[in-house]
């Protein structure tokens, strides 16, 4: 079976004088078109990096990443990132914001209308329309995040790359914001990988969750299958026995198995 | 008994123009519809609050300065005297006699249009050089020292190198507000791009911005603020600098006529210009402060 997105052997080090600290080690991993992927470690395991190196903003030392079984190494609309603090560009309203990404990838496919169309159906999407002429300094941080998703999707990327999407957020917002992803994934059916480091988030969106030992050089120690049918519902699933269990997987995995040795 | 009912009156009394007591109610249940004449009243304050204080200060100051000259034998002017001897320059700042002769418009403008080149010249190449020193880490290794180094030589000594370069007093003097004022602009400039956030830098890579919409698109927008600051010390620079150049150079210009006036001892010309001369930069900063806001109104991190 061919995979959509394959990372092949990566190993990534980071060297600054004579030292080289290693922060990948050998990560192989395959995604199938439509997945929803997510990975989850402690804080400083390298997932942030790892999902720079399939965007192609670090470059890995050794292996590298195939898309549709072309290698990419350098960044592209075709795997959009949606960053952790929504990096929307505070001097252009929200409209402008999506537009930026729009108007460099259908510059020759879309005309100017077409165009305008697209970057509001976006919005539509995640439900921003009607903020499309603020700024991101007078939305709330959750609208930001919309905003930040919206652009990512109007690049209609082949792998849309979620980097703690939901992580600045307070509870309530990231829940609603899930449900909304979620939603989005069931209708348009994105590839999507996700770097996270809260459980339930993980088990809640994931068809497989890809566990990391604690760095320097992490790996890949586990990846769990999340045997889950779709359409999930948040208030269902926290009685049900199979989201419990795989909950308790990721649990035992991090807690048991790769204690973050450095928290105090 | 009769204490209270006294007091009452006594506060009423003492703020007879907006009588808050009674309109207080109506504005808390209908913020947004205040009477308009309230508006007007609450927007006079506001400027009285600005305007009173300074002009009070400037009265003290006036008065004290009188007091100080009005002896005979004092070696300046009081103001009455400055008025007095600056009348006609004040009512009538557009005659042309022909020569250096001239209206204190004609000095003004001419020292302003020697700014308006030489500073425009500045911030293009300010600008320019400052983003390349903070974009490329080798022209700043190339660059930076030598910046420093020349940003610390005082106007005036650049203008004996100028004249001999240019063999002609107009050229010199914008060549010296171009030197004096495209220092900070070149430094605050560099330090705006290298702080431009890696996000964006991130953002503009994922949408494959090339280079020329990375720099009209991100750069410009995102160092605003830090190049504002420095075009705003630059004009600063630039108006003290032409003050001082054109007394050398002579010919027409503010500079010159505040020379011309102690060569033929009218201080209370000097006194007049150097008012003119504070005013007009004044203007000048917050001309730039204004722009600066416009143009950075969404640039602030949130």
């Amino acid at each position: 079976m061919q995979a959509y997105l394959k990372l092949d052997h990566i190993d990534k080090a980071f060297s600054r004088g004579n030292a080289t600290t290693e922060v990948l080690k050998d990560i192989n991993l395959t995604i199938e078109k439509g997945e929803y992927v997510s990975i989850i470690g402690h804080s400083g395991c390298g997932k942030s990096t790892l999902l720079n190196i399939v965007a192609g903003l670090t470059g890995a030392t050794n292996g590298g990443v195939l898309l549709e079984n072309r290698e990419v190494n350098s960044p592209g609309p075709d795997r959009a990132v949606v960053f952790q603090n929504h990096s929307l560009l505070p001097w252009l309203t929200v409209y402008e914001n999506v537009k930026l990404g729009v108007d460099k990838v259908f510059s020759s496919t879309k005309t100017r209308a077409e165009r305008d169309a697209w970057v509001m159906h976006n919005l539509n999407l995640v439900q921003m329309a009607h903020a499309k002429d603020k700024r991101p300094s007078e939305i709330s941080g959750g609208m930001k995040q919309r905003v930040g998703i919206a652009r990512a999707l109007a690049m209609e990327p082949k792998v849309l790359l979620l980097d703690e999407p939901f992580g600045a957020l307070d509870a309530l917002t990231r829940a609603h914001l899930q449900d909304s992803v979620m939603a989005l994934h069931q209708k348009l059916g994105n590839t999507i990988l996700m770097i996270t480091h809260d459980v339930d988030e993980a088990v809640l969106l994931s068809d497989r969750i890809v566990m990391m030992t604690n760095g320097p050089s992490a790996r890949i120690g586990e990846v769990l299958e999340v045997p889950l049918a779709r359409p999930r519902k948040r208030l269902e699933l926290a009685t049900n026995p199979g989201y419990l269990k795989c909950r308790q997987r990721v649990l035992e995995f991090l807690y048991e198995r790769h204690r973050f040795v450095e928290a105090a | 008994m009769t204490m209270p009912a006294i007091k009452a009156e006594a506060t009423a009394v003492a703020i007879p123009t907006a009588s808050p007591t009674s309109a207080a109610p109506v504005v808390t249940m209908t913020p947004k519809q205040a009477p308009r004449a309230e508006k007007y009243v609450k927007m006079g304050k506001e400027i009285a609050v600005r305007v009173v204080p300074p002009l009070i200060v400037l009265a003290l100051l006036m008065l004290f300065w009188e007091l100080v000259c009005r002896r005979t034998g004092s070696t300046l002017p009081p103001p009455s005297r400055v008025f007095k001897d600056t009348k006609e320059l004040i009512l009538d700042p557009f005659f042309d006699n022909g020569g250096i002769d001239k209206g204190l418009f004609w000095h003004l403008s001419a020292s302003l249009q020697r700014v308006a080149y030489g500073y425009s010249i500045a911030a293009i190449v300010g600008i320019a050089l400052g983003t390349l020193v903070g974009q490329s880490v080798w022209a700043m290794r190339g660059l930076d020292p030598l910046f420093q180094v020349l940003r610390t030589i005082p106007p005036l000594a650049w203008l004996p190198l100028s004249l001999a370069a240019f063999r002609d007093g107009q050229p010199s003097a914008i060549f010296v507000i171009f030197i004096t004022s495209v220092w900070p602009i070149i430094i605050n400039t560099a330090v705006g791009i290298r702080n431009i956030p890696q996000d964006y830098r991130n953002v503009a890579a994922v949408v494959q911005l090339n280079p020329l919409e990375f720099f009209s698109k991100i750069m410009i927008p995102a160092a605003a603020p830090y190049i504002f600051t420095g075009l705003r010390i630059g004009i600063g620079l630039s108006w003290l600098a032409i003050v001082a150049a054109e007394m050398l150079i002579g010919g027409v210009g503010i500079g010159f006529f505040i020379w011309d006036a102690w060569n033929s001892s009218h201080i209370s010309e000097i006194i007049l210009a150097l008012f003119y001369v504070g005013i007009i930069g004044f203007v000048l900063d917050r001309l730039i402060a204004g722009m600066a806001k416009i143009v950075t109104r969404g640039t602030a991190l949130n």
